[in-house]
């Protein structure tokens, strides 16, 4: 069985069965192309998303591009 | 003649034929916005940095209108009042897009959005030392430019005026003096409000135009984005050309001689 991690992302908090940051942005309907990750205040490479497990408490902000000056 | 297409300017290595950089921000939608860009000419865009919509993940997203393979994205630290906020954001923005050429902004307050350029100097240096090529929005201080420069700016951008503010170029003096005491690119950023501002900046000796309000609150944007290419190119043209000496009195452009 799927352990539930309890996560906080972009500040809100979050319950997910993704075992690795790439699951989870995908589980949240985002391309891992096109966004970038914060993991526990340390930028996750883009290269690694897929390796990196998740652990119950993690931080994560995932950001992208908008429209801006 | 100098031919407008051998006109080229060159920021960190990257060389570009438009000295017109717009922002992608205030637009009524990304259709708009996409055809404003095609119609400035521009081949560099500011974005900002954000966190994901993560309810509603299906929203359209800049990239789907404006395609950074063919537009240079240029991620902004808008909204950031600390250095370690602008280095956070530019670190997450490098891994996003695989960019070094950013643009630095710290602000110092929310009334004005100046520059606090005690911040800004540490930030850049520490970008700089990371590999970034910062080009930095900046107080219009011909010290402070210098400043930044040594920090490792690879373009210095003054504010014309506050930003969002469109009242246009408020000190030519400092400007001028920023351009002739550059080594690297000086680009007016903020303050334009219309086509003559940008030809004002251009015509001062800047290497390009940033802006983002001007076009966008227009009431034709479209409209507005090719009156800036054409204001830019103008300005740009009339630099080069070297203007006329200022008269203190009127001088006839007829011959005086051979007056019936």
């Amino acid at each position: 069985m799927t352990a539930t991690l309890s996560l906080t992302v972009n500040g809100d908090p979050l319950r997910t069965a993704a075992a690795t940051i790439a699951a989870l942005v995908r589980e949240l309907g985002l391309n891992p192309a096109k966004v970038a990750v914060e993991h526990n205040g340390a930028i996750a490479p883009r290269s690694t998303l897929e390796g990196v497990a998740l652990a119950d408490g993690d931080q994560l902000e995932i950001v992208h591009f908008v429209g801006g000056g | 003649m100098t031919d407008t297409a051998t006109d080229s300017w060159t920021v960190a290595g990257q060389t570009f034929t438009s000295r017109l950089i717009v922002g992608t921000g205030k637009y009524k939608d990304f259709a708009q916005n996409a055809a404003a860009v095609e119609a400035s000419g521009a081949e560099i865009v500011t974005v900002a940095v954000r966190r994901v919509n993560i309810s509603d993940p299906s929203q359209p997203v800049l990239m789907d209108y404006i395609d950074p393979k063919k537009i240079t994205y240029l991620p902004n630290t808008a909204g950031c009042f600390t250095a370690e906020d602008a280095i956070r954001t530019l670190r997450l923005a490098r891994e996003a897009g695989g960019w070094e050429l950013v643009k630095l902004e710290v602000l110092g307050e929310a009334r004005t959005l100046y520059p606090n350029m005690v911040e800004t100097i540490r930030a850049c240096e520490v970008l700089a030392n990371e590999g970034f090529k910062p080009m930095v929005y900046c107080t219009d201080d011909p010290i402070a430019a210098q400043q930044l420069e040594q920090a490792g700016a690879v373009a210095i951008m003054p504010l014309g005026a506050p930003i969002g503010s469109g009242l246009g170029i408020q000190n030519q003096v400092t400007i001028r003096l920023i351009v002739e005491g550059a080594k690297v690119p000086v680009l007016v950023d903020a303050g334009v409000g219309t086509a003559s501002d940008a030809a004002v900046a251009m015509e001062l000796g800047c290497d390009g135009v940033l802006m983002n309000t001007a076009i966008a609150e227009a009431k034709d944007p479209v409209r507005m984005a090719r009156a800036m290419k054409l204001a830019v190119e103008a300005g740009r043209d009339a630099y080069l050309a070297g203007r006329m000496g200022r008269r203190k009195y009127a001088d006839p452009s007829s011959p005086l001689a051979g007056l019936i």
